[in-house]
């Protein structure tokens, strides 16, 4: 294939995923590696290098506007970098001394489990039982975001469950090169209780830091290539732009079946090649 | 609630200017850094658009854009590669330019167990840019 060619067809489809991961709140990451590895036969580390800096590219455009909503708790944020940012490093170390094919399997498992997480009905919180430890008072993170009427405040709960599993969200995303934004959004959500707008948002503006952590180690070993990262930064971030525009105007919800079953078709293919040693 | 008890120094920056000014930061560094990669990648193009290339292999253990000074020695020759790598070491420093900010802002608003907690942030992601690129 000439470099030409694979550019544009590239671009392509890193912008139509870019487009839809900001739609579903997915990501672009989860797809763009699949894309890369099973249908361009790309190797998996330059893959992985690749989405991993286009999600640095897409969070941090995104996290610029949920900022300026007021949604995001950088407080929160601030504090679960600590656990995101070790897991990063421990995820890229251990990228180096596993084979690809155990990538693959790995991956494939991760984009099922976030197609479940997303398709599942978001549950209700049960009023806050217990009032707010001293951790948590110490470390001022309850907060209040804007509601209909006005700013609502939320406490914070279980911040040592979130933290772990935190650090796994990290460890997942230096390991393969996504946002792991699923799991960030998982430990928020369900161990530390936030309201749901405030753990996603938190959790895109955690991952650019995230994502930059085990960039310094892929860097140094060579998986980030300007050949193939050129296309696929530029198109998500392009897609991701587009799609954070039309995001009021569409139905999510049969958008987030369609997507989740191509993340699971896509999430079996890994493994089935991880399995028979084609990645 | 606690908003109001979050600016109860009366100072300028609060969490909210904060929230603002980081949100300018993430985007200027991701518009400069795309803008590095595109005028990279049209360099590249132009040179090598019709070489035919193949990823399946992974070669890039032996790559010369794996460091700093191997960018920079490329930049030298304006090699397209090594324009698009400089595009993306950008975009990598885009979120440790908003952690660097944000200590300087929780200083500023006299948050001291924050700003401590930010420099820990801090500290990780040189020892990965810096100590684990050395490995």
């Amino acid at each position: 294939m000439s470099v030409l060619l694979f550019t544009s067809l590239v671009l392509a489809g890193s912008f139509i995923a870019g487009f839809l991961g900001a739609l579903t709140g997915l990501g672009g990451g989860v797809v763009i590696v699949p894309l890369l590895a099973l249908v361009f036969h790309v190797d998996m580390r330059y893959a992985i290098g690749a989405s991993l800096v286009s999600v640095i590219a897409t969070s941090s455009g995104a996290a610029a506007a949920y900022l300026r909503e007021g949604f995001s708790n950088i407080r929160i944020g601030m504090f679960l970098e600590i656990a995101t940012t070790i897991g990063a490093i421990a995820g890229a170390l251990i990228a180096a001394h596993v084979s690809t094919s155990t990538i693959a399997i790995i991956f494939g498992a991760v984009l099922i489990y976030s197609a479940y997480l997303s398709l599942r009905r978001q549950p209700v919180h049960a009023a806050p039982a217990q009032p707010p430890s001293r951790f948590v008072r110490a470390l001022h993170l309850d907060g209040s975001y804007p509601g209909e009427h006005g700013p609502e405040p939320y406490a914070v709960h279980r911040v040592p469950l979130g933290f772990s599993v935190m650090f796994g969200a990290g460890t997942l995303s230096g390991l393969l090169g996504i946002g792991s934004g699923a799991v960030k959004v998982l430990a928020m959500d369900q161990a530390m209780r936030l309201p749901f707008k405030v753990s996603t948002t938190t959790s895109n503006f955690m991952i650019g830091v995230t994502a930059a952590a085990s960039a310094g180690v892929y860097l140094a070993r060579g998986y980030i290539d300007p050949g193939i990262a050129m296309p696929v930064v530029l198109g998500a971030l392009a897609g991701s732009m587009l799609g954070a525009r039309v995001l009021v105007q569409v139905r999510t919800r049969t958008l987030r079946i369609v997507f989740s079953a191509v993340i699971v078709a896509l999430g079996v293919e890994m493994i089935y090649n991880g399995f028979t040693g084609r990645l | 609630m606690s908003t109001t008890a979050k600016n109860t120094h009366r100072s300028e920056w609060n969490d909210q200017r904060i929230e603002l000014l980081m949100g300018r930061l993430l985007r200027a560094g991701v518009l400069l850094s795309a803008a590095v990669v595109i005028l990279g990648g049209m360099v590249y193009l132009v040179r090598h658009g019709h070489a035919v290339v193949s990823y399946r292999d992974f070669r890039g253990g032996s790559s010369p854009l794996r460091s700093v000074s191997g960018i920079f020695r490329g930049l030298a020759r304006f090699s397209g590669s090594a324009i698009i790598q400089l595009g993306l070491l950008l975009l990598i420093a885009t979120p440790v330019a908003r952690v660097v900010f944000s200590a300087v802002a929780f200083l500023r608003e006299r948050d001291y167990l924050y700003v401590a907690l930010t420099l820990t942030v801090l500290a990780v992601l040189c020892y990965s840019l810096f100590g684990a690129a050395g490995h």
